[in-house]
């Protein structure tokens, strides 16, 4: 237990479940003092983040529902994290969606629609909800999103969320221009494969994680708890210098030429 | 077999959050146990993970019965 985020109010969106990477990050920011308040979209989640938070013994500052394809949804929720916490230090977005079928063949036969969910749900998202954090973050904050390398490279099946993941580091880089004025950093985190429930909806995810423990420099896999404790950092003051990055979190992996 | 099928209903039970004498081996995961796309998947992943195997895709998608999962397991196990 660290005092690095004492008194520190940080939003958490996107646990689904115990393997989400938003669970590795709840870990690593309730063990360092944070208040922590968390969204949830779907009754499903609510009920397994209500689960999760009771038998890890944490207790949440705040549970507000919010669909990131929805502005007025945005804005409900953050008007009652104002009313009920007033300021917040950090927001963790850690958000994504594509259709399943979009995830395997051929990136050119993704629909025109599938496109714009997944780039809606995906990259729109962290913009929406950097626009009302910025309202609630005066004293300063820091935004942290989850990317992923298939928008650096061509990764098998990853397709229109690779595309996403592109549009989501490029609006890093802008947001953090952005926000830069108001003492508010943005950064990105690249991790490797996690075996969460959203990995598993790209086909043939089983051999991501092989290739990772064999040529990655590290030789093993990426978890939750080392994203966890990244973004930590990141959004800790240990980071204050940081903004506008993708850090890869992957064993080192992204050196590596094949 | 016995075996395997208790400790696959033991995990469908806390997943999806039904009662157990609904967990037969005729059961259909979206039609008797109200699970959807994302109940399934997490449930392959649970299953992967207490029977230390992997499940491809392919054969995942052919699981549609709570007979399928324990019959799959089953002829991987021996």
């Amino acid at each position: 237990m660290s005092s690095l985020l004492e008194g520190k109010n940080i939003v958490v969106m996107g646990v689904a479940n115990e393997r989400s990477i938003a669970w590795g990050i709840t870990k690593s920011l309730h063990n360092a003092g944070a208040n922590l308040i968390f969204t949830y979209r779907q009754e499903r989640s609510y009920q397994k983040l209500v689960r999760l938070l009771e038998k890890n013994n944490i207790t949440p500052k705040l549970t507000v529902s919010c669909d990131v394809e929805s502005d007025e949804s945005i804005k409900v929720a953050f008007k009652e994290i104002e009313d009920k916490v007033n300021v917040i230090h950090g927001l963790v977005h850690s958000v994504a969606f594509a259709k399943r079928e979009e995830l395997q063949g051929e990136y050119a036969d993704t629909s025109r629609d599938g496109f714009l969910l997944a780039q809606n749900i995906s990259a729109y998202s962290l913009v929406a909800v950097t626009k009302q954090a910025k309202a609630l973050m005066t004293e300063g904050g820091s935004i942290v999103t989850q990317t992923y390398i298939g928008s650096e490279q061509v990764i098998p099946n990853y397709n229109v969320m690779g595309v996403a993941k592109a549009s989501l580091e490029a609006s890093v880089r802008y947001l953090a221009e952005d926000m830069g004025k108001y003492g508010i950093r943005v950064n990105a985190i690249s991790a490797g494969p996690i075996r969460t429930l959203s990995a598993k909806g790209v086909s043939g995810f089983n051999e991501k994680t092989s290739i990772i423990e064999e040529k990655a420099p590290l030789r093993r896999n990426v978890d939750q708890d080392q994203v966890g404790d990244a973004t930590l950092f990141l959004v800790s003051e240990l980071a204050r210098g940081i903004t506008g990055e993708v850090l890869h979190v992957d064993s080192g992996y992204h050196i590596i030429g094949s | 077999m016995a075996e395997v099928f208790d400790r696959v209903k033991k995990i469908i039970v806390e997943q999806l959050d039904v009662e157990e004498e609904k967990v037969t081996m005729e059961a259909s995961f979206k039609d008797d146990l109200e699970a959807d796309s994302l109940d399934v998947v997490e449930l392959v992943m649970e299953l992967e993970d207490e029977f230390d195997m992997e499940i491809a895709d392919e054969e995942a998608e052919k699981i549609n019965t709570v007979g399928d999962a324990v019959n799959y397991i089953d002829s991987t196990q021996s």
